[in-house]
């Protein structure tokens, strides 16, 4: 088990003040100035070295998206970081506690990243309905401009860094980058295309670099304690702390902080009080949030939670948001519900997925009740490899793949519930 | 995306005669003021969505409901941005959070996502339908307007409910019930975890980890070693 004292976000439940008091009593903005005089390739560097991969789902290192940024912002076309705290992925809850409890980790990430990729301003981007979070969040950045820690000579180091926080209103697209770019924009959230890429031409058409929010909070501890020492916790290429959210039927559900890569049995049992009803209970895992797709229970109990290895079972660690399902669990019902999710949250800019979302759902719901024909599931199949792949943004792929898990891993109870249904269907008309 | 409730709109000639003189409050004006600043001189279409939360806050305070956004109040936000109404309306039709309809005095939003689901949200949408809330619809005594919503990140705390600004979580059918009735009396029930032993996301019955942080604000960096740094 992770020892206490390499863990990142020690004011996890919130028990003790999130202010800056508190903060500054559990070690954030200590010395601040002196981190940032390592310089700003020297701290890209050293968060290339730690390993660090992107903590919003997609796994990309994050020291390396900042080299993208140009080092040399042109007049006019300032480099700006925004900061992605739209947190909606079903089954994502930590970026909640981490801008509740212990937002100061955030904002001297943000002054440390802002610097490092060479922003002079950061935005914020909180979903809408965490409402209570951003007060503090709005709090806390205000704490930090009153103490000198932001805007002109942040922290004493000499550079002018100002950070805005910016509220969303509920869209789940938005945590899609460049959605959360024209939406921060006042527009529309609707995703654009690639290229270009944000670093080229993002926030107002100037270099933008997103991260996630756990992405930027871990960075002043990474440069605090070294490279090494981060890069020491989990499997190679797969490296660090991680915040894991445990939700669905275990005994205790919670947000807890571990090692990467430790086994799903080890972290269920350790934090969440084993599965309701035992291990032999144990149906199946949504292991990184709705967007990738279940793993039924023999693979996935001695598996490594990080990223190679449940991409190895054809999923994947996501957010670490892990969505545990008991035997009760009516699997079909699970998965037409993220259909129902993905159906509500698609942008309609696409014709695969306005159209395709809706129509996966309608028919997810007659597999629900066996009320389909066999073929269909097939059918199903094709349409999922329509989608996927055929969308501006990932959305498609994410209302696609939870889709392929269930057909992959649980044929036979579509075919059983189809078989039951024309059987009663015969007997009635007998 | 945002739906539109059953709940009868007023036609735009009672809307404009009701709210055609719509302006900022003195305080909102303010306010208005600090959210513009927050963008780069010229980039004022960006607090298109914090002043329509503003304005739909404003129509709450008026109404005694938690808000909704009349056609000339949307008109009066575009122009304080110098922005097209369409560019403004097509906003506040886009994100869930804005109430095209009125809504009443406490809008309860069930989260039905899956991680809720399977935690039980048919117990918590029971509770609420056994006090007479329907779903799209607000009470007679326009006290409640329920809606189902898409996750709202409390997973971790599954099933749970937004009603206005907090959310009330671990819900049970009985702590629904009893959660909906200290509202009608007119109560302000605490927000977070409802009778479950817990303060936040932490494992029921105390953290499995930070034990020390439980009663002091413990500083780990003693126990750091001596690791160099890179």
């Amino acid at each position: 088990m992770l020892d206490d004292k390499d863990r990142i976000f020690t004011n996890l439940y919130g028990f003790q003040d999130w202010g800056l008091k508190g903060a500054k009593g559990r070690g954030d903005w200590d010395d601040t100035k002196a981190l940032m005089a390592l310089g700003q390739d020297a701290i890209i560097d050293i968060v290339k070295a730690s390993g660090l991969r992107g903590r919003g789902g997609a796994g990309f290192p994050t020291g390396m998206k900042w080299s993208f940024m140009p080092k040399e912002p042109k007049p006019g076309k300032p480099n700006f970081l925004v900061i992605n705290a739209d947190e909606s992925e079903p089954g994502s809850c930590k970026d909640r506690e981490i801008i509740r409890h212990d937002p100061h980790k955030l904002i001297e990430g943000a002054l440390l990243a802002g610097f490092a990729m060479r922003a002079r301003a950061g935005y914020i981007y909180i979903r809408g309905e965490f409402i209570r979070e951003a007060e503090t969040l709005f709090a806390a950045v205000q704490q930090a401009y009153d103490a000198g820690l932001l805007g002109k000579n942040a922290a004493g180091s000499g550079y002018d860094f100002d950070l805005f926080v910016h509220r969303g209103a509920g869209a789940y697209i938005c945590g899609e980058e460049t959605a959360m770019l024209n939406s921060l924009e006042g527009k529309k959230g609707l995703p654009r295309l690639k290229p270009p890429f944000p670093a080229g031409a993002g926030l107002y058409g100037c270099p933008t670099t997103v991260n996630n929010v756990e992405s930027i909070a871990v960075v002043p501890t990474i440069l605090r304690r070294g490279a090494p020492w981060f890069k020491s916790f989990g499997r190679e290429k797969n490296e660090g702390t991680k915040l894991f959210q445990i939700s669905g039927h275990v005994n205790k559900p919670c947000v807890v902080e571990e090692s990467m890569s430790i086994p799903f049995r080890e972290l269920i049992d350790r934090h969440a009080g084993g599965i309701r009803g035992g291990w032999d209970n144990l149906l199946a895992v949504i292991p990184g949030g709705s967007s990738v797709p279940l793993v039924p229970a023999e693979q996935i109990m001695d598996c490594p939670m990080d990223f190679d290895a449940l991409r190895d079972l054809q999923s994947g660690l996501g957010t670490a948001a892990i969505i545990v399902m008991d035997k009760s669990t009516d699997v079909v019902r699970a998965i037409a519900r993220l259909s129902y999710f993905y159906k509500h949250e698609s942008c309609g800019q696409c014709t695969p997925c306005r159209e395709g979302t809706g129509w996966m759902w309608r028919v997810m719901e007659r597999l629900r009740e066996g009320n389909a024909e066999m073929h269909e599931i097939d059918m199903l199949w094709d349409v999922t490899k329509q989608v996927e792949g055929h969308t501006i943004c990932a959305l498609g792929d994410a209302a696609a793949w939870p889709i392929q898990g269930l057909i992959r891993h649980y044929r036979p109870e579509l075919e059983r519930r189809i078989a039951e249904r024309q059987a009663g269907a015969l007997e009635a008309a007998e | 995306m945002a739906d539109i409730l059953p709940n009868s709109i007023p036609d735009l000639g009672e809307l404009r005669a009701r709210w055609g003189a719509f302006a900022w409050t003195k305080e909102n004006e303010k306010q208005a003021k600090v959210v513009v600043g927050r963008y780069p001189p010229g980039r004022q279409h960006s607090a298109i969505i914090p002043l329509l939360d503003l304005a739909q806050r404003q129509v709450g305070a008026e109404t005694n409901t938690q808000g909704w956004l009349p056609v000339p109040v949307i008109e009066f936000v575009a122009a304080y941005l110098d922005m097209p109404y369409i560019r403004a309306y097509e906003v506040a039709t886009f994100y869930t959070m804005f109430n095209l309809a009125p809504v009443g005095r406490f809008h309860v939003q069930v989260c039905g996502t899956t991680p809720c689901m399977l935690a039980g949200s048919d117990d918590v949408f029971a509770a609420c339908k056994a006090k007479g809330l329907l779903k799209g619809r607000t009470t007679p005594d326009g006290l409640f307007t329920l809606n189902e919503v898409e996750c709202l990140g409390a997973c971790a705390n599954a099933p749970m409910v937004q009603i206005n600004d907090d959310n009330y979580e671990d819900l049970t059918f009985e702590s629904t019930t009893a959660l909906l009735e200290a509202l009608a009396r007119g109560e302000t029930p605490k927000p977070g975890p409802q009778g479950v032993a817990r303060r936040t996301s932490e494992p029921e019955g105390g953290p499995t980890s930070l034990v020390e942080m439980v009663s002091e604000n413990h500083d780990y960096r003693s126990r750091w070693n001596s690791e160099a740094q890179a």
